[in-house]
């Protein structure tokens, strides 16, 4: 039963990483793309611990947790580059 | 594996993966980003909690022995979700707001602390306020 569960599961991401790429292509103001890519982020995260359940391996744990930092990290540096126009002042 | 503990994963899975689904789906469906803002806090609360949550539990039967460490991805989004969400709105009103036009007044010597960068030493961004006013 958790393959079927595990298979509903990867299609919500993959449609919700492609409603993400909409907002990524079509913007329409810099703020728009940013949030994009942060809710991108999280879906990878959500598609590694699934495929990671579906393999029944927890190597892909490290990518999901690296995946969580760096997303937010890209996400406030380039906010932080949006609004003082440099990052590490 | 017991049946009740598969139903369980199954059913936090597809929770998981319908929240997901719904967060993305208002980032297209809301019009301006200050209301799609809220769409993607669907998608890293229960969404990304339901799925980490079964992983948890899954790993727990399978292996035999419980671990948390699932629990760190949740507690990082946890914690980093509000900040990004204040970053985003911060540069999203940096650019394509007005200060005169579009807030109310600060009430205060500065105005609003998005639109005031502060600058070298010695230099009071509330001077260039009070040339404007005159």
């Amino acid at each position: 039963m958790i393959e079927y569960a595990l298979n509903f599961g990867f299609v919500c991401v993959a449609l919700a990483l492609l409603m993400n790429l909409y907002r990524l292509t079509v913007g329409p103001t810099t703020a728009d793309r940013v949030l994009a890519v942060d809710t991108m982020a999280i879906n990878a995260i959500a598609l590694l611990v699934l495929y990671g359940i579906g393999k029944s391996t927890a190597m892909y744990f490290e990518g999901a947790l690296l995946f969580a930092m760096f997303g937010f990290v890209s996400t406030v540096a380039y906010c932080k580059f949006v609004l003082r126009g440099d990052i590490i002042e | 594996m017991p049946f009740v503990v598969e139903l369980i994963i199954s059913l936090l899975i597809v929770i998981g993966g319908a929240f997901l689904l719904i967060g993305s789906f208002g980032m297209i469906k809301l019009k301006e980003l200050l209301p799609r803002l809220h769409a993607p806090t669907k998608a890293s609360t229960v969404g990304l909690g339901g799925v980490l949550i079964a992983s948890m539990l899954f790993f727990w039967v399978e292996r035999g022995h419980f671990t948390i460490h699932e629990l760190l991805i949740t507690l990082f989004i946890f914690l980093t979700a509000p900040i990004t969400a204040n970053l985003i709105a911060k540069a999203y009103m940096l650019l394509n707001v007005d200060p005169h036009k579009d807030l109310p007044p600060s009430k205060q010597d500065e105005g609003w602390a998005t639109f005031d960068p502060i600058g070298p030493e010695g230099y009071d961004p509330s001077e260039e306020y009070k040339e404007k006013e005159t």
